[in-house]
């Protein structure tokens, strides 16, 4: 996350990855600030597993070498920045790799306008503004990922212990992904504390510390 | 939430207001006396419900906390070092509580003794993220982590208590 942070102040382009604890999938991404979605822009993607349980000896636990998984991994970033900085190929905006049945899930994701990062949001807009003043191109090729819609349906979940209803009014806002990636957890949109705040207080830092000590 | 006890502990600590981290200069040390402040207030609840289990105490700035927590098993008290950077992305991201004297004993730690939280935390640190604090990351991060694995660890062997240590050091 700082990464994210200090990249979203300088507008630095980067690619980051990610391997599951359980080395059955990984992914790549490419995130430029204010145009692709920023590390904090959804909750954590999580491309799905398709463990069959049948096949675990311990629970939840799957065979598959973490090492490997992260090779496999590496390599394929390492691809994409080749084809980046080299010009060659398609870059992918976001990369899953499912290990257990080599699906390999790929989409866009844009950014969210309502990111808790202000940074992200400011990237947003000056993006906006370039966007705005570039002449208009011919997109030849076919996009072949989603087009992703903020306002939407909520995204599919994994496992629930809610029932629907609660589900639907906890999630907040869910971006639209493809097949075989879903969001690791979901923030629900209502602002409203469920709790007591701490207290308007006259005490300073130092008093405060102070009696702390004292318990 | 798994535990229920840990709920009712949780929800009673205030909620903290000012969303700021340590880089914002002008509204941190206000996000620290509210820190301050939900901690003293746990801590007193704690007492109160007679399971006192921490301290903890920052330095001038409040990015770096250092502390002790204990356990009491079978009618012996453990007690460890604690202690913990506030991250740069702070209150979004939590902080990596750390008891490095557990270095090596568990597989729920990481190098340096960076405690392993369940999957259960980070999503409910996201949805409360920044009114949670401090007093939060205590209730729901460490005090159900030394629940699980000081019984297990001291089963196993792995932790004495400082009594028996002293009588093995001066056999």
């Amino acid at each position: 996350m700082a990464i994210n942070t200090a990249c979203n102040e300088l507008g630095q382009i980067w690619m980051e990855s990610g391997v599951s604890e359980n080395a059955v999938s990984g992914h790549i991404q490419l995130i430029i600030p204010g145009e692709t979605a920023c590390f904090a822009c959804a909750p954590p993607l999580v491309v799905a597993a398709n463990i069959d349980e049948k096949t675990l000896k311990k629970d939840g636990v799957c065979a598959a070498s973490l090492p490997t998984t992260m090779g496999v991994v590496a390599g394929i970033l390492v691809q994409n920045v080749l084809k980046y900085l080299l010009k060659f190929g398609t870059v992918s905006y976001y990369l899953g790799y499912n290990a257990m049945q080599d699906f390999f899930p790929t989409m866009h994701m844009k950014a969210n306008s309502q990111c808790n990062d202000r940074y992200c949001r400011i990237q947003q807009e000056a993006y906006k503004k370039r966007e705005a003043e570039r002449p208009k191109v011919e997109v030849v090729e076919v996009e072949e990922e989603e087009v992703v819609h903020e306002d939407n349906d909520w995204g599919i979940e994994l496992v629930s212990e809610v029932t629907d209803a609660e589900l639907q009014a906890a999630s907040g806002t869910v971006p639209d992904l493809p097949e075989g990636i879903t969001v690791a957890y979901t923030i629900p949109t209502q602002e409203s504390p469920r709790g007591d705040m701490v207290e308007e207080t006259e005490q300073s830092l130092e008093e405060l510390m102070a009696q702390m000590r004292k318990l | 939430m798994s535990d229920e006890a840990t709920r009712r502990a949780v929800s009673q600590i205030p909620l903290l207001k000012t969303p700021a981290g340590p880089r914002d200069r002008a509204l941190w040390p206000q996000r620290l006396k509210e820190e301050y402040q939900a901690l003293i207030r746990f801590v007193e609840q704690n007492k109160a419900a007679d399971n006192d289990w921490f301290r903890l105490e920052s330095n001038a700035d409040g990015t770096r906390w250092t502390g002790t927590c204990w356990f009491i098993h079978e009618l012996m008290r453990y007690e460890f070092r604690l202690e913990f950077d506030i991250p740069v992305t702070y209150p979004d991201t939590a902080p990596e509580v750390a008891i490095p004297e557990l270095d090596g004993k568990t597989a729920k730690m990481y190098r340096g003794g960076r405690i392993c939280l369940t999957d259960h935390f980070a999503p409910l640190w996201a949805r409360n993220a920044p009114r949670f604090g401090l007093a939060h990351l205590m209730a729901l991060g460490l005090g159900p982590w030394l629940a699980v694995e000081v019984p297990d660890l001291i089963g196993k062997g792995l932790v004495l208590h400082k009594e028996r240590q002293r009588d093995e050091a001066a056999e």
